[in-house]
């Protein structure tokens, strides 16, 4: 009997921590799933004088990618947005976070510009707005401007093929 | 102007920084937490309560901004899990002590062979 209770409070104890120890703690899950994207006018990066806004992407499913010339995680990524941009499967927004023209354009020409546009965000106000806390993020956004999913971290191969085109994909037939 | 230091200072010590999880607000250095600092301070310089701010970071950030989280159906165990560990342990103590207290009311009553073995050896 105590020896039956003791195996049990043993394999409670070792469940408990498997999932527990298991769990990202990196990972905050975000609370702007399912919400509407937070609104924004910004000037965009190849042209201050124009302004771009979530708006403008009503009626069309769209990725939106948070990054930044300063952001070495954001050139370990930057393949697999080119190749999700050129794939054509969904507009690809560029939101670029606290950097400085003169630093973000030589990057872009450096390793090449996959986004229909870039906003401007230097004082990373909207990028807070967007819940971004650690560039770069991807996010998934439907036709009626609500989020539909968020990564955070540099995109890899597998997000991009297993999550991000299949949802856009199934966005883009309607559901 | 100093009380709003305070009341920044104060609210910042309760939220978790995010970039550097083990450190508040207030303690971290990073942009990210700087720039949110900036904005709590404003938005209380705006007229807006303590809750208001808190209210505005959890929308973007989730419950984990939090360092004390609300009481929901994720975090019942966080919350409820001392209370259920000290009733268990509650629960087990009575439990032995009443076997042991009956243990010993019973070792007082000689049974007849006892009794006998008893009034042998003092013969």
């Amino acid at each position: 009997m105590r020896l039956a209770w003791t195996i049990m409070g043993f394999c409670a104890l070792v469940i408990l921590l498997a999932v527990g120890l298991r769990l990202n703690p990196r990972e905050v899950p975000s609370p702007l799933i399912g919400k509407p994207a937070p609104p924004f006018e910004l000037p965009l990066l190849l042209a201050p004088d124009k302004t771009f806004s979530q708006k403008d992407m009503l009626g069309k499913v769209w990725i939106m990618n948070v990054w930044a010339s300063w952001c070495p995680p954001c050139l370990v990524e930057h393949p697999i947005v080119t190749r999700l941009a050129r794939s054509g499967v969904a507009p690809v927004v560029g939101l670029n976070y606290k950097d400085a023209r003169e630093d973000a354009l030589p990057w872009l020409k450096r390793n090449g510009d996959p986004y229909q546009l870039s906003v401007f965000d230097a004082a990373g106000r909207i990028a807070i707005d967007y819940g971004v806390y650690g560039v770069p993020e991807t996010y998934v956004i439907d036709r009626k401007g609500v989020i539909r999913y968020k990564h955070i971290g540099p995109l890899t191969p597998e997000v991009a093929e297993k999550k991000l085109v299949p949802l856009v994909k199934a966005l883009d037939a309607g559901s | 102007m100093q009380d709003l230091d305070k009341r920044t200072q104060a609210l910042s010590a309760e939220l978790r920084c995010l970039v550097c999880q083990n450190q508040s607000l207030a303690d971290s250095n990073a942009p990210l937490a700087v720039d949110l600092r900036n904005q709590v301070r404003e938005q209380l310089a705006a007229g807006k309560s303590e809750s208001e701010v808190k209210a505005w970071l959890v929308e973007r950030y989730g419950d984990f901004v939090l360092y004390r989280p609300p009481f929901n159906a994720g975090t019942a165990l966080l919350w409820g899990g001392p209370f259920v560990l000290l009733g268990a342990g509650a629960w087990v103590l009575a439990r032995r002590v009443r076997r042991r207290r009956e243990e010993q009311a019973r070792g007082l009553e000689l049974s007849e062979a006892d009794r006998q073995r008893a009034a042998k050896l003092l013969e």
